[in-house]
């Protein structure tokens, strides 16, 4: 059989060129089919498949009026301002914390060094249903009543995020060469310092793989946002899982609604693949 | 306001420099204003939080005012504290400084772990021991509740099938894309990646909202409008609720697909970087020694990824054994679908039975138990190759 080559010289694979293409349109459809299906007409829609609209496109009904629907109707407005405000803060405050921590268990020497971090290892693995009771008495009316405010959410997610944030950054601190460090401690540059000039600045791929992956988390975190904000601090994802529920009327305005709550992380997820990836591969993997 | 400090700083360590002494003393002036300042941003900022909450009105009711200032207040509370804390431990006598400053690097870290993790751990094991509102405790009798309770022992029943069929798909299909997209152009292998790879993005009750398009139903002689059913009306069956349908627990793997669909992306780019981590000459030797493109697979390159393998199986693993959001927003557990993490989650605040919620998390603590000791012992594994 003879083989075209490609650009750079290796031989062309008709087999991974058609599994590949028949794989990519098997996990591309269920998107696309709710993308169409979110402009088309109630009626239209329940009427016939969302494939018989992209194949005769001019005979369809499309329309826009599911997401003004959704949009204001179903308040996913609130919903979409709430999630901002969960998750950026819930992003950034774990990776503060734990890069001081990271920093500490890479270029520090002090004592129970090893058992902190094996402890910081175990926690990775629990499953956080083990915080909700405990946490719903702590941080509810009958303990701090902070329960149901953006506060609450943070410090949840800050301390679930913590320890794989934490073991991520370690992991790569402990690839920055340590005479870095070390002349830096030379020149009287205090720990504090060493850290912001230095440390932080060098660790930024890791910082932003953990970052997003931990944006796309809270984000799209249903069990937290459910449990502890009340209903007009709920975020997107929540008030989506209200729309599922939805029968008959109010029906269309899931696929819109849907459409919505996706757009934001496949925004960070876009523009930071690149970064996530990196991350990803050097050891930043959630439990 | 960091960028001050840090330029501040070494100009005040060459004045300490002229006092041999210095170092010995505290200073008392940075130690106060340390102090001070710790103790005036966590009350600040715990009265800032409280006022969001209980007087909207202060903000204008403004969502978007409350949203700005509780990030501003969140993050840049976050980076004050280090800051005062850092001055407070660096103002003490040079050695219990140089003592001091590890745990006040990692404390914060490690007491807000504690706090959401640890202590909630021990205290979920409490409860566990008492009754629906835990104010009294009944010893074991959640646990024999549980265990007599034929739902706990079909969600069990469950939970092990998606865990005998998730991952192990997750990571076969991760292996083929990989594979697959390795042998393409390099435009093609961006584009094929990043069409696999994007669900990753998407929530799981979005994609729960996504495959509920496909499994859609409609009555017999209407059009079908779900993806499945056309296509099984087309072959010429009757549309089916698939959703509905127990037999040899189709739905549970109708819902397992849709678990498969969000975490192939990440298992194949973790492969997918293993793979071309394979040196070449060791593909080109047994390509020499006549091995054909099969054989090289399963000979030469599996076993060279094996551990970025384990590494993704163990990941998915857990995620398999936590998983709620897809069960919960399809069938809430009906049709013999449910798993124990939503068994919890309805224990809890549908049945408000705390007492046997709790004993659930506690079978699942056991459950991961062995694989708390598997990872540290990579772990360990892996330091000792670093």
């Amino acid at each position: 059989m003879s083989r075209s080559l490609m650009k750079d010289g290796r031989p062309r694979s008709p087999f991974s060129m058609v599994t590949m293409g028949v794989l990519a349109l098997l996990w591309t459809i269920p998107t696309i089919g709710l993308l169409v299906t979110s402009f088309r007409t109630r009626d239209d829609a329940a009427g016939s498949g969302w494939w018989t609209a992209l194949f005769n496109p001019f005979s369809a009904d499309w329309t826009t009026s599911n997401y003004s629907g959704a949009w204001t109707g179903a308040d996913l407005s609130s919903g979409f301002i709430n999630s901002i405000v969960v998750a950026i803060p819930a992003t950034v405050i774990p990776i503060m914390f734990a890069a001081f921590a990271a920093y500490a268990f890479t270029f520090m020497d002090f004592r129970f060094k090893e058992f902190f971090f094996l402890l910081i290892i175990a926690v990775m693995v629990v499953p956080i249903q083990v915080a909700f009771q405990p946490m719903l008495n702590l941080l509810g009316p009958r303990g701090l009543g902070i329960s149901g405010e953006y506060i609450s959410v943070w410090l949840l997610h800050t301390g679930f995020g913590m320890p794989l944030c934490i073991y991520t950054l370690r992991n790569y601190m402990s690839t920055l060469p340590r005479s870095v460090v070390e002349s830096a401690k030379i020149d009287g540059c205090s720990h504090f310092q060493t850290f912001w000039r230095l440390v932080a600045p060098m660790s930024i791929p890791a910082i932003a793989a953990f970052a997003t992956l931990q944006f796309l988390w809270v984000w799209n975190d249903l069990l937290i946002a459910k449990l502890f904000l009340k209903s007009e601090n709920t975020t997107v994802i929540v008030k989506l899982q209200q729309l599922l529920g939805t029968q008959g009327q109010g029906q269309e305005l899931l696929t819109a609604g849907a459409f919505i709550s996706i757009v934001v992380p496949m925004i960070v997820f876009f523009t930071l693949q690149r970064f996530m990836v990196r991350g990803m591969t050097s050891g930043a993997v959630k439990g | 306001m960091t960028a001050d400090t840090s330029a501040a700083a070494p100009r005040q360590r060459m004045r300490t420099g002229d006092d041999p002494d210095a170092h010995l003393r505290t200073n008392p002036a940075k130690l106060v204003l340390g102090l001070v300042g710790m103790i005036a941003m966590v009350w600040g900022l715990a009265n800032l939080f409280l006022a969001f909450a209980y007087y909207p009105q202060w903000f204008g009711n403004n969502k978007f005012i409350i949203g700005v200032l509780a990030i501003i207040g969140g993050v840049g509370g976050a980076a004050l504290l280090f800051f005062f804390l850092n001055m407070f431990v660096e103002s003490l006598p040079r050695r219990l400084s140089e003592g001091a400053i590890p745990y006040a690097f990692l404390l914060p870290g490690l007491l807000l772990v504690a706090l959401m993790l640890i202590y909630p751990t021990f205290q979920t094991i409490n409860y566990s021991f008492a009754n629906s509102d835990s104010t009294a405790y009944v010893g074991l009798q959640n646990y024999k509740t549980i265990f007599a309770d034929p739902e706990f022992w079909s969600s069990i029943g469950n939970n092990v099938l998606w865990l005998l069929i998730v991952p192990a798909i997750v990571v076969a299909f991760g292996v083929i894309v990989a594979v697959l997209a390795d042998k393409l152009s390099a435009t093609g292998e961006k584009t094929a990646k990043s069409l696999v790879f994007l669900p990753m993005a998407i929530s799981f009750v979005g994609a729960s909202a996504i495959w509920g398009l496909v499994y859609a139903y409609n009555n017999p002689g209407q059009t079908q409008t779900g993806l499945l059913n056309a296509i099984w009306v087309g072959l010429g069956g009757d549309p089916q609720t698939w959703l509905a349908i127990s037999t040899a627990k189709l739905n549970s793997i109708l819902l397992m697909v849709i678990l498969i669909w969000l975490q192939v992306g990440f298992a194949m780019v973790l492969l997918s970087s293993a793979i071309k981590g394979v040196p070449e000459d060791t593909i080109e030797a047994a390509r020499i020694d006549g091995a054909g493109e099969v054989q090289i697979f399963w000979r030469v390159v599996i076993p060279q990824i094996r551990g970025t393998i384990i590494t993704v199986f163990v990941t998915v693993f857990i995620t398999v054994l936590k998983v709620f959001d897809i069960v919960y927003v399809t069938t809430n557990g009906a049709y013999g679908t449910n798993v124990i993490a939503n068994l919890f989650f309805n224990k809890l605040f549908a049945a408000s039975e705390a007492g046997q919620a709790t004993a659930i998390v506690v079978v699942l603590l056991i459950a991961v138990t062995p694989l708390i000791w598997y990872q540290i012992k990579h772990f360990r594994d892996e330091e000792a190759n670093r």
